[in-house]
Formats: structure tokens, C-alpha cells, sequence
């Protein structure tokens, strides 16, 4: 038998026929390296955990004409430079002048489904329009003019030839089913909302967008790598970040990140403590056991290498709970507080048990350095 | 020249002389009992002769070598080549089997041979018990473990400290017969014991007391086995006595 076999004999009978005692070592550093796995997990999930909340709070790019005008296919063109699994949703707007009960309203055209993923926060008292020929009414608007979910509302406009005198052409009225009314508290709730082709079929005319809103998952510097992509290579457009949401959300995440990273540090000098202890008392309760090894001739190196042995395999061990503890703990923390889950990180597996068995030795080494210390003619006397 | 010998050692706490002047020489092969009351210096003796203290003033010659000028590090690696240690508490490690337990010391010494601590084991008795932990063994049994390991690595000397301390006769006569074995095939021991019977087995006995040889004693009668009368209780054939009666003596005398 080669030495070495011996000396994996003998660290794992140390463990394995001493379980009870071992357990207790072990749940210390299982405990430190699930929370340790835990939060890193979190700290590297923060990002895009908050990032989808931040989503919550509207659009953070925006799409203005960078002279004149730009059309749909420009903004289509613009969008198809983000990484598809980062942009949340688009809504071009069109906004036009036309006339409700006489009175003139503003109308925005839009696309339904990118207005719902841009802005999440709006609340429609009533559903989204699902078809064509519907639209939701600013909730300023509904109250003027007294109208309800489900009425039917004409809309006329003016083609800006009539506005301009040429009487040979004639008003467009339309008539629309109300599907919801809008309520946000800002200005949103001074409009009416149709989907783009019901204002073209209003118009007469497919028109230029005024302003396009774009949610994406991304972080500040990706934001303006894009911003900066997209104006220079579509000419037309000119994307800008929504500041107030943007770096809101830089703030929020740097001050989250620095919450997890001091508790993490927090957590592994506790642990570190804990390990320590822990191997003190195993040092104390086994100096017999160090004395009797040192008198059949074990040197200082063989007792530091069969200690830190048992105590970096506790470590390997406490390190593979730790990093399947320490997903579940991850997840139940994301499922409660962002309410969703997370992705299982392969990466973290091997780093939380390398960590954990660098912390179990490194917190080992004073303990067992006292096992060196250890008098066999003291500890082995007679009783 | 002899295997050990101890001239004009002293080992002295503050204002304590544990060892007082000891001179004393052990021959290659001879079978010497160390004997005296609790508190003579036999502890201190086994301790400096096993390497694991360190005279305050004397020589100490093993094989010719002054094994009291070596430093801790010497003295580790003259413990483990030359000496076989023997405790009155077994020290077995708990969480090691019998054959573990003497693999153990070769481990220390050498290479572990799984082959040969079973053999050293067949040799006390014990082959059938090898895969037992201290626990699921007899005290008579650990303490033959203990010698399994204590010669597992052939050492020059046996240093056993009240190998009997523990143990009931029967197992007492088993330890002192391997004892016999070992020294007919040439190992020299030196038993420590303030039992005169376990004593008087050996070639030679030296007795201690206030830290001083008082007396020496070739056994003319040496068997190497323990005597006993019809009543099956030990028979004291030499002048040794018991500690019960050199403390008893003590009293009568001040």
C-alpha cells in the first residue's frame, strides 16, 4: 500500500467512523458555503432581476427623427441591432390631431403589444384593444367627454387640406369601439390610442412615426453601445437613453451589489470563525490521539498535513451542499422578493467548493497549528 | 558497548529532583523491569529513554549516540526507528481498526504493509479481530494491539509502561508470554511497573525511589512467565516488593 492510500484511509475513516462528531463541522461549513453560493448566485442574478423590474417603470431608450421625420421600417431597422433576447418591446408613436364631439383630441397610433411590454405600469380600466377598430381613451379624455368601456366613439379628422381651405375634400369620421380606459396620472391620460393601421385607415396616408419608446434588458454602458450603434447606422433615427431610468436603475443596482457583496464578506468571516472553532475543539478533544501519533513517530508536517486533510475534505464536502443549498436558497430569495426564478449557474460549483475548502483550510491552519504544539509525554502520562 | 546507557541523569523541576543521578546500563537483547512507587521517576525515565523528554544534565547513549544533546526533530525520527512504545491506556486511535492501528506506525516509520500488520497481529492472537475498532476489542485484546504496533517496525527497544496496568490475570499472563516470545527472539525490553510480579519476570529489575536506583536484581529464577500458587495468585520469587509495602515500610520507618 503507497502512503498516500494510507493517508486517504486514514482522513476518511477520521471522518467517516466519527460522524457525529464531523457533523457538526461539516453543517458549519455547509451553512457558510450554501449562504456564500446563495448570494453570489444573487449578486450575479441582481442585475437582470432588477433590470426586469426596472422594465416595470417604462421604456429606457427612445427613438426621435434625427432631422425631418423617420418611418416604421427605420425604427424596424433600429430594433434589429439589439440582441433579440434584450429588447422587451417597441412602440412606434404617431401622434395626429383629430376631433371627438367637436372638440379637438390628440390621437396616438401605436402598436398595441409593444405600448403593453414598454409600458407595463399603465392601467387599463377595461382589456387592450385586441383588433382592429378598437382603442383605449386617456382617462382625462373618458371624463370630458363621459365615456365608458364599451361605447362606440367617433373620431373625425381633418385632412390638412381642409384645414388649409381646399373645401373639395372632406372630413374622415370613423367609428370605434372603446375597449379600455387608460389611467396613469401623467399626460398619457390626455390621448386616445389606435393601433397604426387604424390611423393610416383614418388619415389616408401611412405618415411618419414622431418618437418610438424601446424597453430593453440591458445595463447602462450596453444602453449606450446601442444607442450609439443604432444612430450611426440608421441615419434617420437618432436613439437616446431615458435617463431617469437608467441611471436610476445604475444606482439601485450598485448599492444592491454592495449590500450582497458586504454580507458575503460578512458571512465568510463568520464562517471562517465558526471553521475555526470548530477545528479548535476537534484539535483539543483528539490531543491524545496527536500525542500517540507524535510518539510512534509522526513529525510536525505529517500531523499539519493529516489535519488540514480531514479538514479541507470537510470543506469539499461542505462545499458541494453549500452549492446545491445554495441554488435553492437563491431561487426561494428570487421567487419571494423579484418573484422569479433563476438559472442555475454550473460555473458556481466548482468556485464554491474551492472557496470552501480554501476558507476550511485557511480557517484550519491556527487550530492545527497548536495540534503541533501538542506534548506526547504530557498528554500520553498514566493514569 | 550496551544498547542503552544512562549516566549521571538528571531531571530536575524547580526544586524537584525527578531523576536523581541515574546510572544505569541495558544490554542488547536483556529483559529489564524498571520498578519503584508512584512519584519514584519511572514516568520520567520511560519519557527520556522513549525520546520524548530530554535530561537536565547526563547522557543518555542509545546504540552509542547522546540521544539527549538531539534536537525534537532527531529525537521524533530516533523514536519512531528505534523504539516500540507500549501504554498502560492502550492509545489506540478509535477510529481505526486493529490492523489500521498498527499499519499506523509503519505509516510513520515507512511504508504500510497491509500483509505484515496482519502478520503482527497473528503473532498476538489477534488476526481474526483485525478489522474491529478499539471499542469492539477487550482491553486484553487493545493492549495486544499495542504491542503489534510496538513491534510491527522491529525496533531495538521495547519500552512498555505498565502493560498490565489495565488488564485482569488472565490477560495480563497473555501480554507477559508475548512479551517471553519477543524477547527469546532477541528484542530487548524495559518494562516499567510498580507491580513486583510483572517485575520479577524480567532478567533484571531496577527499582527506583525518590528519583534514585536503589536496587538492582538479576532474577536467578528467570522464565520470563508469571508464577502462580494452587490458589491461582501470583508468587513473588524474588525480594521485590509491592508499592502497598515499600509505602507501608516508609511509615513504619519515619
Amino acid at each position: 500500500m503507497k502512503k498516500r492510500q494510507m493517508y486517504f484511509r486514514m482522513i476518511t475513516a477520521s471522518l467517516m467512523r466519527r460522524r457525529s462528531r464531523m457533523l457538526v463541522a461539516l453543517l458549519s461549513i455547509a451553512i457558510g458555503a450554501t449562504v456564500l453560493s446563495g448570494l453570489v448566485t444573487i449578486y450575479y442574478d441582481v442585475p437582470r432581476q432588477m433590470g426586469a423590474q426596472f422594465r416595470n417603470y417604462g421604456a429606457n431608450m427612445i427613438f426621435t427623427a434625427s432631422e425631418d421625420t423617420f418611418t416604421l421600417s427605420d425604427v424596424q431597422q433600429g430594433t434589429a441591432l439589439i440582441e433579440a433576447d434584450k429588447l422587451v418591446g417597441v412602440a412606434p408613436y404617431r401622434y395626429e390631431n383629430v376631433r371627438v364631439h367637436e372638440s379637438p383630441v390628440v390621437v396616438a397610433g401605436t402598436d398595441m403589444n409593444g405600448a403593453q411590454a414598454t409600458s407595463p405600469y399603465w392601467h387599463i380600466e377595461g382589456e387592450w384593444p385586441s383588433a382592429d377598430g378598437q382603442i383605449i381613451v386617456g382617462a382625462n379624455i373618458a371624463e370630458s367627454f363621459r365615456l365608458k368601456t364599451g361605447e362606440m366613439l367617433e373620431v373625425s379628422y381633418t385632412p390638412s387640406e381642409i384645414a388649409s381651405g381646399d373645401e373639395a375634400i372632406q372630413d374622415t369620421v370613423l367609428e370605434f369601439e372603446i375597449t379600455g380606459i387608460l389611467d396613469t396620472g401623467g399626460s398619457e391620460e390626455d390621448y386616445l390610442y389606435m393601433s397604426l393601421t387604424d390611423l393610416e385607415e383614418l388619415t389616408g396616408e401611412a405618415g411618419a412615426i414622431d418618437v418610438a419608446e424601446l424597453s430593453i434588458s440591458a445595463n447602462s454602458d450596453e444602453l449606450s453601445g446601442y444607442a450609439e450603434e443604432i444612430s450611426s447606422t440608421v441615419s434617420a433615427v437618432n436613439a437616446r437613453l431615458v435617463k431617469r431610468v437608467t441611471a436610476s436603475e445604475t444606482t439601485v443596482l450598485t448599492k444592491l451589489q454592495a449590500l450582497v457583496l458586504l454580507v458575503t464578506v460578512v458571512v465568510l468571516a463568520l464562517t471562517m470563525i465558526c471553521v475555526a472553532t470548530t477545528m479548535t475543539a476537534v484539535v483539543t478533544e483528539r490531543r491524545k490521539e496527536i500525542g500517540l501519533r507524535k510518539a510512534i513517530g509522526a513529525s510536525d508536517t505529517s500531523i499539519v498535513k493529516e489535519f488540514l486533510g480531514e479538514s479541507m475534505m470537510l470543506g469539499g464536502l461542505g462545499g458541494i451542499l453549500g452549492s446545491v443549498l445554495g441554488f435553492v436558497f437563491a431561487q426561494q430569495v428570487s421567487i419571494h422578493v423579484f418573484s422569479s426564478s433563476i438559472s442555475f449557474m454550473p460555473a458556481l460549483v466548482p468556485i464554491t467548493i474551492l472557496v470552501s475548502v480554501l476558507v476550511t483550510g485557511l480557517s484550519s491552519l491556527m487550530p492545527i497549528r497548536s495540534a503541533t504544539e501538542v506534548d506526547p509525554a504530557l498528554v500520553l502520562k498514566g493514569e | 558497548m550496551s544498547l542503552l546507557e544512562l549516566k549521571n541523569v538528571y531531571k530536575i523541576y524547580g526544586e524537584l529532583h525527578a531523576l536523581d543521578n541515574v546510572n544505569m546500563k541495558v544490554e542488547k537483547g536483556e529483559w529489564v523491569s524498571i520498578m519503584g512507587p508512584s512519584g519514584s521517576g519511572k514516568s520520567t525515565m520511560m519519557n527520556i529513554i522513549g525520546c520524548m523528554d530530554k535530561p537536565s544534565k547526563g547522557e543518555v547513549l542509545l546504540d552509542g549516540v547522546d540521544i539527549a544533546k538531539e534536537s525534537a526533530k532527531n529525537l521524533t525520527t530516533v523514536r519512531r526507528d528505534k523504539i516500540g512504545l507500549i501504554f498502560q491506556q492502550f492509545h489506540l486511535v478509535n477510529y481505526l481498526t486493529a490492523v489500521e492501528n498498527v499499519m499506523l506506525a509503519q505509516y510513520y516509520h515507512s511504508i504500510p504493509d497491509e500483509k505484515e500488520a496482519m502478520e503482527a497481529l497473528e503473532r498476538v492472537g489477534l488476526a481474526d479481530r483485525a478489522k474491529h475498532l478499539p471499542s469492539q476489542l477487550s482491553g486484553g485484546e487493545q493492549q495486544r494491539v499495542c504491542v503489534a504496533r510496538a513491534l510491527i517496525n522491529y525496533p531495538e527497544i521495547i519500552l512498555a509502561d505498565e502493560p498490565t496496568g489495565n488488564l485482569d490475570e488472565a490477560n495480563e499472563e497473555i501480554v507477559v508470554d508475548l512479551f517471553h516470545k519477543l524477547h527469546d527472539e532477541g528484542t530487548t525490553l524495559i518494562v516499567v511497573t510498580h507491580d513486583p510480579e510483572v517485575a520479577e519476570v524480567a532478567q533484571r529489575t531496577i527499582v527506583l525511589r525518590n528519583g534514585r536506583v536503589v536496587k538492582e536484581v538479576q532474577n536467578q529464577n528467570f522464565t520470563g512467565k508469571i508464577h502462580f500458587n494452587e490458589e491461582g495468585t501470583h508468587v513473588t520469587k524474588t525480594d521485590l516488593k509491592s508499592e502497598e509495602e515499600i509505602q507501608a515500610e516508609e511509615q513504619a520507618h519515619e
